[in-house]
């Protein structure tokens, strides 16, 4: 096992940059998770890190050794490919060996590593079985197991899930997670399935277009998004974002939103958005769906809204709430709201609301003690 | 309902039934292999139990096996077995490492690639009687430009009966490496790149991604390669015939041909091409066989 750290990793395909300046420290037994939507360079990185994929400049260490330059197999770090990449014409149990065979371990120690490995994935009564007689699930299993026999110090994975089905990839998920909590190998994940991301990382990476944007806890990048991209890339359904007006009122902070009513936020609020927000920035609000509060009957710092589109997801509803000309989604329990049309009240969850700069993206950091 | 008339193929418009059209395509077919194959390989069958001559008016007699027992123990016959054989191993196992060898030169991406391999796939094309005089004139001792080029002096290519089956076979690896070449280029290309980074990850070396990646998954399309030339080396004539006359050039086909077209012995020629069609259909067995067995992997 060993730490890994990518450091100013740069990569251009002719003019254009593929990974920009990308610094990241993994750290030994982290579990971390490159996230992103497709083309943004992830798994580009991971491949660097893999050695699949030379870089242009930067340094990629492993154990605090500078491998840029050593070939795949020199690297001591196993891969899970998406398309599993099994040998079609070896069985399970030959493609598992397969790592071992090709360094010439004895026979004996084979039979017993690939027995462990299969052992530990539940899959021993498959090892006779090619490939082509094995189910999904199955053959990412495999594939994992021949990643994992000769203990490499870490495990790359791109995608190893996304080619299941939705049933398959939740237990293979919680498969994952066993396994790096059993074995602790430092581990790689490319994504762009935020659920992935949020249910197995011990540290998030958002990537798009090439630039990290922002690497922390899934609580960390979920609670405290630093920019607009992260912040609808990541929850499910995408955060609300929409443009605000902000006045102070009295005691309070009056945040309008869509020309309807204003929600009450505290006082100081105003002053604050004003010393962090640049003089001719436009200014944009987001809320996650869950912090939107719904009633159905008026209470102070309620504002009357119409329910305008109901989606009912078993557990929960997701309701549009029109909000002057904006349309809001709202979380509520299922049934909270009977039929679209319907008057009800709304406020927004104060401490989960983000204030963005809509011109560069950026969200704005309101502690006094940040500016 | 326009539509539909439009989907319809004009042989259905002008009234053919499926099965009309589909009889229009099998007929003709089923003609011309009972004439020209079913009908003369009967025939020849009968002939071969007899001692019928074609260039003298006396009616066949019915000899029993009498051709057959003769010929298998003819030790000349033995002989152009012997030279065939050896003249397959060489010609098809050349032809197979060139071709492979060509075909992994070829499997990558380079400027003029389209080209090269055009420039390359030639030789098959060319008339195999053109190719056997050229190549006499390429191997002549003292004027030849093969000589000349590996600075061989006056060596003997084509006289010297131990030198003329494999100065042949060169011509006939020459001739054939391409067609092995394209069907292993096929093969090759088919093989996914990421089985050979998911080799260079597991630290596997190239020679040993080469035998347990790269062969096993481009056997079953070498062995239908080597089926075909074994086939056609097995019946090798034009090559042989025109370059060398030497006896120990004389392939089993040389001597079918002198048997039934220069000593006019139509029985006993007729049953050494039965002999000839039982080996050639024993060794297509044995290799079908080996590759149904490397395709259920």
């Amino acid at each position: 096992m060993a730490n890994i750290g990518l450091r100013g990793i740069e990569k251009y395909f002719g003019a254009n940059y593929v990974i920009r300046q990308l610094n990241l420290e993994i750290a030994d037994g982290e579990f971390v998770v490159l996230l992103g939507p497709s083309g943004c360079g992830k798994t580009t990185t991971l491949r660097a890190i893999a050695g699949l994929e030379e870089i242009d400049s930067g340094l990629i260490t492993i154990d605090e050794r500078p491998v840029q330059d050593l070939p795949p197999g020199e690297r001591d770090i196993a891969f899970v490919f998406q398309l599993f990449a099994l040998y079609p014409h070896l069985t399970a149990f030959e493609n598992i060996a397969f790592p071992l065979r090709a360094t010439g371990e004895t026979r004996a120690e084979i039979e017993r590593k690939v027995k462990d490995v299969a052992a530990s994935l539940r899959i021993e009564p498959l090892l006779a079985k090619r490939p082509s007689a094995l189910s999904g699930g199955d053959l990412q299993r495999v594939a994992i197991g021949r990643a994992l026999v000769r203990r490499p110090k870490a495990l790359l994975m791109d995608e190893p899930i996304g080619a299941l089905d939705a049933k398959l990839r939740e237990d293979m998920r919680a498969e994952l997670k066993r396994l790096h909590i059993e074995n602790g190998t430092t581990s790689v994940y490319v994504t762009h399935d935020q659920v992935e991301a949020m249910s197995l990382a011990d540290r998030v990476a958002v990537m798009n277009d090439g630039v990290l944007q922002q690497v922390g806890t899934p609580s960390e990048v979920y609670l405290h998004p630093v920019n607009l991209f992260v912040a609808q890339f990541v929850g499910s359904p995408v955060m609300n974002i929409v443009p605000a007006e902000i006045r102070p009122d009295g005691a309070e902070t009056a945040v309008a939103i869509g020309g309807g009513p204003a929600f009450a936020f505290p006082g100081e609020l105003a002053a604050r958005l004003g010393a962090a927000l640049p003089a001719g920035h436009e200014l944009v609000v987001g809320v996650r769906p869950e912090a939107v509060r719904v009633a159905r009957e008026a209470a102070p710092g309620l504002r009357p809204v119409e329910a305008h589109f109901i989606e009912p997801l078993g557990a929960y509803d997701i309701v549009d709430l029109k909000v002057g000309e904006r349309l809001i989604k709202a979380r509520t329990p299922s049934g909270f709201v009977r039929r679209p049309g319907e008057a009800v009240w709304a406020r927004l969850d104060v401490p989960q609301v983000h204030f963005f700069d809509a011109t560069s993206g950026d969200v704005l950091k309101l502690e006094p003690a940040h500016g | 309902m326009l539509a539909r008339l439009d989907t319809r193929s004009r042989a259905a418009a002008q009234g053919w039934s499926d099965l009309a059209i589909r009889n229009a395509f099998i007929i003709p077919t089923i003609a011309f292999l009972i004439i020209f194959n079913v009908f003369p390989l009967i025939y020849s069958l009968g002939y071969s139990f007899t001692d019928f001559r074609a260039s003298v008016s006396e009616p066949a007699r019915f000899v029993g096996l009498r051709n057959y027992r003769e010929l298998l123990s003819d030790p000349n016959v033995w002989r152009n077995f012997t030279v065939t054989a050896k003249y397959v191993i060489v010609s098809v196992t050349g032809q197979v490492v060139v071709g492979f060898g060509l075909a992994m030169l070829l499997n990558r991406t380079f400027p003029m690639k389209g080209f090269v391999t055009t420039l390359l796939l030639l030789p098959m094309m060319m008339s195999m009687a053109v190719v056997g005089l050229f190549w006499k004139l390429l191997y002549d001792p003292s004027w030849g430009p093969i000589n000349y080029a590996l600075g061989l002096g006056s060596f003997d290519w084509l006289s010297n009966p131990n030198h003329a089956l494999y100065a042949v076979a060169i011509t006939d690896i020459w001739m054939w490496a391409p067609f092995v070449m394209l069907l292993s280029l096929a093969g090759l290309s088919a093989v996914p790149q990421h089985l050979y980074e998911a080799a260079a990850i597991d630290r596997a070396s190239g020679w040993y991604s080469f035998t347990r990646i790269t062969l096993p998954l481009v056997a079953p399309i070498l062995l239908i390669a080597i089926i075909f030339r074994t086939m056609e080396a097995f019946k090798t004539f034009d090559l042989a015939y025109i370059m060398s006359g030497q006896p120990t050039t004389e392939t089993i086909s040389i001597r079918l041909y002198k048997m039934a077209f220069q000593e006019w012995q139509t029985g006993r020629s007729s049953a050494l091409a039965y002999i000839v069609l039982i080996v050639v259909v024993a060794i297509t067995n044995i290799y079908v066989k080996y590759l149904n067995k490397v395709k259920e992997r």
